[in-house]
């Protein structure tokens, strides 16, 4: 009879060629398996004396222990091979696009106007608008800008028969606001208006947002300071801002405001002004107790500088290979 | 308004350089718009004398001139304007000199003879946009001398953009006196010395309507040369000022005018008759005008009269019967103030506008009349001689305006602008501007001068006193206005969600125009619109849109044409519903798809975009507010979108949009060869919400029982549900419809429809008993109501 040791050898070389599983589990069943070399040796030891019966059954089954575990650790050598197989050819592209519909983006000019109204809504001022099919009374008159005023000449009015007209600002939601809602107030109305005037730097159609802070004591240093930090707040970064006396109707005092941009050139970004005192007056409010100032700005000329656009007019196109670069 | 530096700088002269002057113009809210230099490219150019003028032998319309351009010898030029003649003063380049338009002169070989040089026109040397030959000078221009030299060069033209309430700074005099106030350089305000009458000729002028006309000052001048040739120093002005040179009487009257702001008109005083009567057109009356025009007036405008009617329009044009000619021997100044009141816009009625009407409709100074006419008179007896008959200088005190006396508080100064300004600077300020300002308690009594005509109240004190001073040095102090917070209210969703959805969606954000073509408004939308403006920019865009879909489709056209095939636009905006006198403007949130609804992409097929593609953006907006169960979708026939497709999207009964593909023959009329989907929504009807009210979960499983049921077609799959979620109220939480089936098996006109029930009860766990009671009460609710047969 072959010699334990040499049969354990034997097994354990048989074990180590297994290529598969199929090919261990034979191995396994012919040294372990019922009628298996190793298995018929532990029934063969009721043949030998008793006394030698305990330690060569130990022997034995240390040595099918020994089997066993070199079986098993060859079968996870090979089940992990096998999976490893499997995997690599489960393996994807991962440069390839994911699927699905991709994102639309917004119109820079939304997306400008959605700044704007969040840097003053987190300032307190209320979101207001007003019709854009206005009456003469709220777009001009009220405004202290009464008929064949020379201010009326430049803002190139569409009417309607009857003497409505497309709002030309956005500053009748002033007077409308004061109306309803009374004094002290802190608001912005953007919005829509309208101007007859075509060219490479005029669109008919643009938008304005409009604000308005009355109260007791707003002065022109209050007014300096809400809109040089909007100007930072929406450049994120320090601007330098230039007052300049203009005129409007219904600002007295009145400035213009630059910002200085690119190479120390001076922009014009938007008119302001403290709010005249007959406009207070026609809208019912004390012009002794309260003051107040107001400012408009166009949405498209700070939309133009934040997002580098040079040409008004490619805001109307609605080319989507220019839009979707605001997304 | 375009001034000259020189010009300026002789009525006040700071000491500071031109861009400097320019910044300070521009902080005193009179804008810069640019400052152009003169001249600097014409410093090579000599005045020259053209001794002999020859035929080029071999060309008709060129001529051999001998020049002394003064260095010694006569110099051979080929020039080919047809206005050379011996003895003419002309400006000369010679080889080497480089013309304003980049050109470097050569000796050339003009048809055979050398041209040692060139003779200038206007036009090349950069002093006109019109030329009749070569430029002309005086004769007695000094030969060899530098052009520039006569001409005054070089110069800085400053190109003012003023606004309209400082109508007194439409002038040399008027910017002077607002540098002087800011820089306290002195204005040099060369007072008039009256003309001494030496005739007693005059026109007599009766102010029969003060109103209309309060001032009117005149002056006759007999004898003049009115074929004088105005100087180079004068039309050298008016061409800075960009004002060209006519003849010497309406130089003299653009002169002034630019110089004092005070327009003048000028008329051939032999062909007046009788006195002169400011007065009110009647309607009806005609004049042809300087421009040979004819204008029928109405009766709101002012007229120069005699006693033959209408002899100018006041303050815009003259007319053409007194008009000053070549022939003119005897002149009238008028120097008149008319009311802005009367001026304003009127010059526009009548499709003008004059240099005068500007000035006239901003407001002049209403006692500058007889300075303007002293000045006129001292040009014209220098230039065009002539004798001077007596200064009439008619007035209507009353009528005239008067000057404000306005009190300015110090508190209220303070207060304004946010600074305190010492008063002494204060006082300083206003007297610099030239007004009278008396020291009282609390602040200043002020009494603004005739020309300041724009200050009226304590604000526009105020105003004067910062620009001053200076806007930069106000300070920046934060503050608001003690306003109560802003609700936020449950029912108010916000577009910016809107958007952010359908931007998660694959849609992109458009913007179009409010208004559009008419003929397309009514396409859209089955109604024509009642917003239509008069003055519209062109017919595509003149009527107020009640869609915003005709926009939208015709950006998709557009981006279609552009090879962008897969388009899917939204946009949230108003639309605009008639009546003119009551209308409505409705913010909408309309979308478009067409193309594939995917891009292209590996994995997958291509499948164009449909109905319910569609259907799911819009749901996933109604979803932000509306409950569900709120929302149903009906069949309906719209306009625009192709039957079978289309339908109104209802909230407890309330249509609130509507949805579909749009009509073929729409979609062929735009251009667009794929099937194009759209919604609009009415943003409010269909984001208004409640706060949530919330029910409790049930702890207990849920039950599915599957039902398949064969139902005729037309039977909506919205009826179904609804009819199935009725049967046990209770116990069905939710009814899903998860297969349609039509076909073999099923007969023609009917339809198998799978509906899975969800049941649930929230005090304890159903029992298969329960739910086989739900299922038949759903199936007989179903065969009652719809003749549905169970399918097994």
């Amino acid at each position: 009879m072959q010699a334990l040791s040499e049969l354990i050898d034997q097994a354990a070389s048989e074990v180590d060629a297994a290529a598969d599983l199929a090919a261990l589990d034979a191995v396994r069943v012919s040294y372990l398996g019922k009628k298996g070399e190793l298995t018929a040796r532990l029934k063969s030891l009721s043949q030998l004396a008793a006394a030698e019966r305990p330690a060569a059954g130990q022997e034995i089954n240390k040595a099918k222990q020994e089997l066993q575990s070199r079986i098993n650790a060859r079968r996870e050598t090979l089940e992990s091979a096998a999976l490893e197989v499997k995997l690599a050819a489960d393996a994807v592209d991962v440069s390839l696009p994911g699927r699905g519909r991709a994102i639309g983006g917004r119109h820079p000019v939304s997306r400008a106007q959605s700044r704007i109204e969040r840097i003053f809504a987190n300032a307190g001022f209320g979101i207001r608008s007003g019709p854009e099919i206005e009456d003469d009374f709220h777009n001009f008159t009220a405004l202290n800008i009464p008929e064949n005023h020379p201010a009326r000449a430049s803002h190139d009015t569409f009417y309607f028969p009857g003497g409505k007209l497309l709002r030309t600002h956005t500053s009748p939601v002033q007077i409308r606001s004061i109306a309803k809602e009374g004094v002290p107030i802190r608001i912005i109305a953007p919005g829509r208006v309208y101007r007859c005037d075509s060219d490479q730097t005029h669109t008919p159609m643009f938008h304005q947002v409009e604000g308005l802070v009355i109260g007791e004591n707003i002065s022109f240093a209050n007014l300096k300071a809400v809109l040089h930090q909007f100007v930072e707040a929406f450049f994120e970064r320090k601007t330098e801002l230039r007052f300049r006396p203009s005129y409007f109707p219904f600002t007295e005092p009145s400035a213009e405001v630059d910002i200085r941009w690119g190479e120390g050139k001076w922009l014009e970004i938007l008119g302001c002004g403290m709010v005249h005192p007959s406009v207070l007056e026609s809208a019912g409010v004390d012009a002794e107790k309260y003051s107040g100032y107001a400012f408009g700005m166009g949405i498209e000329r700070l939309a133009m500088l934040r997002y580098n656009v040079t040409d008004l007019r490619t805001f109307f196109e609605n080319d989507l290979r220019f839009l979707r670069q605001f997304r | 308004m375009k001034i000259s530096e020189s010009w300026l700088r002789e009525w006040v002269n700071p000491d500071m350089d031109i861009e400097a002057l320019g910044h300070q113009l521009t902080m005193l809210g009179h804008e810069v718009n640019g400052i152009e230099h003169d001249g600097a490219e014409i410093s090579q150019i000599v005045i020259a004398e053209l001794i002999e003028v020859q035929r080029h032998p071999d060309a008709d319309k060129l001529s051999i001139c001998k020049v002394n351009d003064g260095s010694g010898d006569l110099i051979d030029v080929v020039c080919g304007a047809p206005n050379v003649f011996a003895g003419m003063k002309a400006c000369f380049a010679k080889p080497g000199v480089t013309l304003p338009n980049g050109m470097k002169l050569k000796k050339a070989k003009i048809r055979g003879v050398v041209s040692n040089g060139m003779l200038c026109s206007a036009i090349e040397l950069g002093l006109g946009d019109e030329s009749a030959g070569i430029m002309s000078l005086p004769r007695d221009a000094q030969v060899g001398s530098p052009l520039v030299d006569l001409l005054q060069l070089p110069d800085a033209i400053i190109d003012l953009d003023l606004t309209p309430n400082r109508g007194d700074c439409f002038s040399v005099l008027g910017i002077a006196r607002d540098i002087s106030a800011l820089t306290g350089a002195k204005l040099k305000d060369p007072a008039v010395k009256p003309v001494k009458p030496t005739i007693d000729d005059m026109h007599r002028v009766e102010l029969i309507e003060p109103a209309a006309c309060p001032r009117f000052a005149g002056r006759v001048i007999k004898g003049i040369d009115a074929t004088a040739i105005s100087p180079v120093w004068l039309t050298e002005r008016l061409r800075r000022a960009g004002v060209r040179a006519i003849s010497v009487v309406v130089d003299i009257t653009n002169y002034v005018m630019l110089e004092l702001g005070q327009p003048l008109h000028a008329y051939d005083s032999k062909l007046l008759r009788g006195p002169i009567r400011p007065r009110l057109a009647k309607a009806g009356e005609k004049i042809t005008l300087l421009d040979e025009k004819e204008v029928a007036l109405d009766d709101s405008t002012i007229v120069v009269t005699d006693d033959s009617g209408p002899i100018g329009i006041a303050g815009i044009m003259g007319g053409l019967s007194t008009a000053v000619t070549e022939k003119t021997t005897d002149v009238f100044f008028e120097a008149a103030f008319w009311p802005p009141d009367f001026m304003a816009g009127k010059a526009r009625s009548y499709g003008m506008h004059t240099d005068a009407s500007m000035r006239f409709e901003r407001g002049v100074d209403s006692e500058c009349q007889g300075r303007a006419i002293e000045r006129a008179t001292h040009l014209l007896l220098e230039i065009a001689g002539g004798q001077a008959g007596p200064l009439v200088d008619e007035s209507v005190a009353e009528h005239l305006p008067s000057p404000a006396n306005i009190l300015l508080r110090k508190e209220k100064l303070t207060r304004l602008l946010g600074m305190e300004i010492d008063d002494k600077e204060v006082a300083d300020i206003l007297t610099n501007l030239t007004m009278n300002v008396e020291i009282v308690g609390g602040g200043w009594q002020v009494l603004a001068p005739s020309h300041r005509f724009d200050i009226a109240i304590e604000a526009d004190l105020i105003e004067e006193v910062a620009r001053i001073h200076g806007y930069d040095s106000i300070p920046e102090v934060t503050a608001l206005a003690q306003a109560p917070l802003e609700t936020v209210t449950e029912s108010k969703i916000d577009l910016e969600q809107v958007a952010a959805t359908l931007i998660a969606r694959d849609y992109q954000e458009v913007i179009t125009y409010s208004f559009i073509d008419a003929a397309a408004n009514t396409e859209f939308t089955g109604e024509e619109s009642e917003l239509v403006l008069c003055n519209p920019i062109s017919t595509e865009m003149s009527v107020m849109r009640a869609s915003l879909w005709p926009g939208m489709v015709a950006a998709a056209s557009a981006n279609n044409a552009r090879q962008q095939d897969r388009v899917r636009l939204f946009e949230s905006s108003k639309s605009y519903h008639g009546p003119l006198d009551d209308h409505e403007e409705i913010v909408r949130i309309a979308a478009l798809a067409t193309g594939p609804v995917n891009p292209e992409q590996w994995g997958s097929q291509p499948e164009g975009v449909d109905f319910f593609d569609i259907k799911s953006d819009v749901e996933a907006i109604l979803g932000l507010a509306a409950a569900p169960g709120e929302i149903s979708f009906v069949a309906t026939k719209h306009p625009a979108l192709q039957p079978g497709q289309a339908a109104d999207i209802i909230r407890n009964a309330t249509v609130i949009g509507v949805i579909g593909k749009l009509h073929p023959r729409l979609a062929k009329k735009y251009d667009l060869k794929r099937a194009v989907y759209l919604f609009e929504l009415d943003a409010a009807k269909a984001l208004a919400s409640k706060p949530p009210n919330a029910a409790t979960i049930s702890r207990f499983p849920a039950i599915r029982r599957d039902i398949a049921v064969i139902v005729d077609d037309n039977i909506s799959a919205d009826e179904l549900v609804k009819a199935v979620a009725a049967s046990s109220p209770k116990l069905i939480q939710d009814v899903r419809i998860f297969d349609i089936y039509k076909g073999e098996g099923i007969e023609a006109g009917r339809k198998s429809v799978a509906i899975g029930l969800i049941l649930q009860e929230t005090s304890r766990t159903l029992t298969d008993v329960d739910a086989d009671t739900a299922m038949a009460a759903a199936v007989s609710k179903l065969e009652e109501q719809f003749a549905a047969v169970l399918r097994d």
